[in-house]
């Protein structure tokens, strides 16, 4: 399993995360991120994509 | 341990020449991470002129601007995968040769390498003026650019910002937002026309002057006042603007003198191919010899063959892992990276994919242009790029178009 953070403060909700890693993160109805806490092992090539390339660098992978 | 006359030893010693990767920022950074997620175990060494380890470049003129600048708040997190990366900081590579695989720094040091990356980047252009030696004077590109004009961005001082292109329109809503007096120089017809189109940059014209920052279009400087500090700006049409800091984010000169002399097109970035490999002036490539993020000049087959430089945050890691891909033999098909933008501006978000710069209609195709709106950009009927202020998922919607 991997825990997920995401610094809210940071994030600008610009989702490019989404592309990234679909199964872990979202944007709502509302344009907000939205992501899931933990994830399967699976996931870890696309959710360091998705650290790559969110503009605020705000994810983390804390394990 | 095999003394120096062991033969094992000097074949290894011939053999191992790293991947010389010469740029320690975002380019670099990713390239490194890249050839190790690539497969790539050999060893791999980084040049960079700046002090700092890999930081993000966008804070500067934002968020981290508006706040306080320090290395903390702007470091990329550094990987397990990069650890025996070996930085060599702080330290300028004066040329390369690139018949003989070496590069050469500022301290006389010979780097041999079995394979470069090109990763140097832009510098800001300066404004040249006669009366020029002076204080007060500003460019903001790097870490260390933006904690000297932190310093000076007081409530009530007056800013001069001369460029209205992304840089110096994100500086001028921070300082406004600090509370200082704000006016904005440039030459074109609406601050950052080039790349957003004549709607939305006048729209942005207008946002930036409802904030009370004072916008003066088809102007430029033609000198500066001042004994030992900038105290004024003088334009063109004759009237002095009175200064205590001047912002100069008038475009950008390519870091490439170093690789003068060895038949390269540099007359615009690094000329490469698609997968890019700097070529030579009579267009075959350098088969060890790459180029990476905004000194890349590039054919991208998803708009023709131009090769464009893409100034964008997302062409270092995209160029980076295509680099890693072709070095390993795992590149598979044309490279088609999407260029995608953001800026913030007060509470303005903006949003774009594509190439914006080439279209020739735009279109609003969803909001209200004095709100949340997004527009179409097309060539030849054909969307190339699409851009909103807020409405990501609108926006987003939009980019398989360019796939
Ligand atoms: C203030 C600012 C705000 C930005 N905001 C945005 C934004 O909102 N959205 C967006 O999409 N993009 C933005 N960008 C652009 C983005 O940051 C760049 O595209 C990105 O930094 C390019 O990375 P790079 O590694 O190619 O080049 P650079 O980051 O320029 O790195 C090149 C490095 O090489 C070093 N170097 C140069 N010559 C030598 C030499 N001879 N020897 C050794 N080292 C050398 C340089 O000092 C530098 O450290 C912004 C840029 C700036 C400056
Ligand atoms: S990419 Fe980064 S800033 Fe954008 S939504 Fe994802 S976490 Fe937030």
């Amino acid at each position: 399993m991997i825990k997920i953070d995401v610094d809210m403060a940071k994030c600008q909700h610009y989702g490019q995360c989404v592309f990234e890693a679909p199964n872990v993160f979202e944007l709502n109805n509302d344009d907000k991120l939205e992501y899931t806490a933990t994830a399967d092992d699976s996931e870890r090539a696309n959710i360091e994509a998705a650290i790559d390339v969110c503009p605020m660098q705000a994810i983390r992978i804390v394990e | 341990m095999p003394d120096a006359g062991d033969p094992h030893r000097r074949i290894a010693t011939l053999m191992v020449h790293p991947v010389l990767i010469v740029g320690a920022s975002m380019g670099g950074l990713r390239t490194a991470e890249a050839l190790r997620r690539f497969g790539y175990s050999g060893p791999i060494t980084a040049i960079g002129d700046e002090p700092h380890a890999p930081y993000n470049r966008p804070p500067l003129s934002k968020a981290v601007l508006a706040e306080s600048v320090s290395h903390e708040a702007v470091a990329f997190e550094q990987r397990d995968s990069t650890a025996d990366v070996n930085w060599i900081l702080g330290v300028r590579v004066n040329s390369a040769d690139l018949e003989h695989n070496v590069v050469t720094d500022s301290n006389g040091e010979v780097h041999p390498f079995s394979a470069l990356v090109i990763a140097t980047g832009l510098r800001p252009r300066r404004l040249s003026v006669s009366n020029g030696e002076l204080r007060g004077r500003h460019a903001v590109r790097t870490l260390d650019d933006a904690i000297a004009l932190r310093a000076e961005l007081k409530p009530g001082a007056r800013v001069v910002i001369v460029g209205a292109g992304f840089i110096g329109c994100e500086v001028a809503a921070t300082a406004r937002t600090l509370g200082c007096d704000v006016t904005v120089v440039a030459p074109g017809t609406h601050p950052m026309h080039r790349s957003l189109g004549t709607e939305l940059a006048s729209e942005m014209q207008r946002r930036h002057e409802s904030k009370g920052v004072v916008i003066r279009m088809k102007t430029s400087v033609t000198d500066l006042v001042g004994e030992s500090s900038v105290e004024g700006v003088i334009l063109d049409d004759g009237t002095t603007l009175p200064c205590d800091v001047l912002v100069e984010a008038i475009g950008s000169h390519q870091n490439t003198e170093w690789l003068e002399g060895n038949d390269l097109d540099l007359s615009a970035g690094v000329l490469a191919d698609n997968d890019l490999r700097a070529l030579r002036r009579n267009g075959t490539p350098w088969d060890n010899v790459f180029v990476v993020g905004d000194v890349a000049r590039f054919p991208n087959p998803a708009y023709d063959d131009e090769a464009r430089q893409i100034e964008h945050w997302n062409i270092p890691t995209e160029t980076a892992k295509r680099v890693a891909q072709v070095f390993t033999g795992q590149a598979h098909g044309a490279f088609r990276p999407i260029p995608s933008f953001w800026t913030d501006q007060y509470d303005n978000h903006l949003l774009a994919y594509g190439v914006l710069s080439i279209a020739d209609d735009v279109t609003l195709i969803e909001g209200d242009v004095t709100g949340d709106c997004v527009f179409g950009y097309y060539r030849s009927g054909k969307m190339v790029g699409v851009c909103g202020i807020g409405m990501r998922s609108v926006v987003q919607s939009h980019r398989t178009n360019f796939v």
